[in-house]
């Protein structure tokens, strides 16, 4: 991860450049003792973290946070905890470090950086599927490409070499695999219940031990399934 | 009055003796600097760049163990900010010892 360090007191730079030095996946391209400076630095060159101080003469941290169009992760470093609240206002802002910092601290705010990185990663492929709902599904039926609506679909079941589509008006019989469709189908409405299903969560009725009511299909739910299914559930 | 250390530094430098060389180095230069301008704005009622100088020097108080003096320089930089100094010879008296302290390391 490549950061900048950022505070007008030479010090103070000292100390995260050192704390940066025990951590190997760090590495600090450069150090700037004023804001506006690393906002021309920061035109030019991609970072992942910057180190900021917030107070600073002139143009203060927070100016520079709210200058940044958009913003590599941010972790303040200062001696005030009456910024603390305030940094909680920024979605780049991940961590908090109060003068003097110890190695302890520094090392809890890098695990924090990192798990937010992974967030990052995964995080894009997630909007990917989420961006398709309340869109449609083509399906392909005697060379025909027939138009299904997300919420018309109830339960989508395996049957060797086909899937069935049960829609509330008619069943739709494709040559494909269970896998496939369920790559394409939003995760946040349908749900592989059983090795053989998948149901539009938004149509249960009711749920009994070991089964699922939608309309009038009872969907069994595979044990390995069950926590999943009930960790989804907005139980009262 | 509590004495100044350099504990943190070590903790900091660890086995690295460049770096701890180093940054006592950084400390001699910029402190002088900071207690300069500091005193310059105070004598000349500038209370509110005093109250700023106070913010930058309540640092050094904490690098160098200096827990009390930082507390009194979280109550001195708000006062100076509304324009009272009244604490400014307790404060200075912070700053000579880190200025003979520096002499020593």
């Amino acid at each position: 991860m490549n950061c900048i360090i950022i505070d007008d007191e030479a010090a103070a730079r000292a100390v995260v450049s050192q704390l940066c030095s025990k951590v190997p996946e760090l590495d600090v391209i450069q150090e700037f003792d004023n804001a506006i400076e690393a906002i021309k630095f920061l035109n030019h060159q991609n970072i992942d973290i910057i180190f900021l101080d917030i107070h600073m003469p002139g143009f203060s941290g927070i100016d520079l946070v709210q200058t940044l169009k958009n913003p590599p992760k941010i972790v303040l470093t200062t001696s005030d905890t009456n910024f603390a609240i305030a940094s909680y206002e920024y979605e780049a802002i991940v961590d908090y470090l109060l003068k003097p910092i110890t190695f302890d601290r520094f090392e809890k705010c890098i695990l924090k950086l990192k798990k937010e990185e992974t967030k990052k990663s995964t995080a894009p492929k997630l909007e990917e599927k989420n961006s398709d709902v309340n869109e449609d599904l083509y399906i392909n039926i005697d060379r025909r490409l027939i138009k299904l609506n997300y919420n018309d679909i109830l339960v989508v079941e395996a049957q060797g070499d086909y899937i069935e589509v049960k829609t509330e008006k008619k069943n739709f019989r494709v040559h494909t695999t269970l896998k496939n469709i369920k790559d394409k189908l939003p995760e946040n409405i349908f749900f592989q219940i059983h090795r053989s299903f998948i149901i539009n969560f938004n149509k249960i009725i009711d749920i009994e031990d070991n089964s699922v009511l939608i309309e009038k299909n009872v969907i069994p739910i595979s044990r390995s399934n069950r926590p999943e299914l009930m960790r989804r559930l907005n139980l009262l | 009055m509590e004495t100044p250390n350099i504990n943190y530094i070590n903790e900091l430098a660890g086995n690295d003796e460049p770096f701890k060389n180093k940054f006592i180095e950084i400390l001699k230069m910029e402190f002088p600097e900071e207690k300069l301008e500091y005193l310059n704005n105070i004598n000349n009622n500038r209370t509110e760049a005093g109250s700023q100088n106070v913010h930058k020097l309540k640092h050094k108080f904490n690098i160098l163990g200096l827990e009390e003096s930082y507390r009194l320089a979280v109550i001195f930089e708000e006062e100076l900010r509304l324009g009272n100094d009244r604490l400014k010879n307790e404060f200075v008296k912070i700053l000579d010892k880190i200025e003979d302290y520096l002499k020593t390391i």
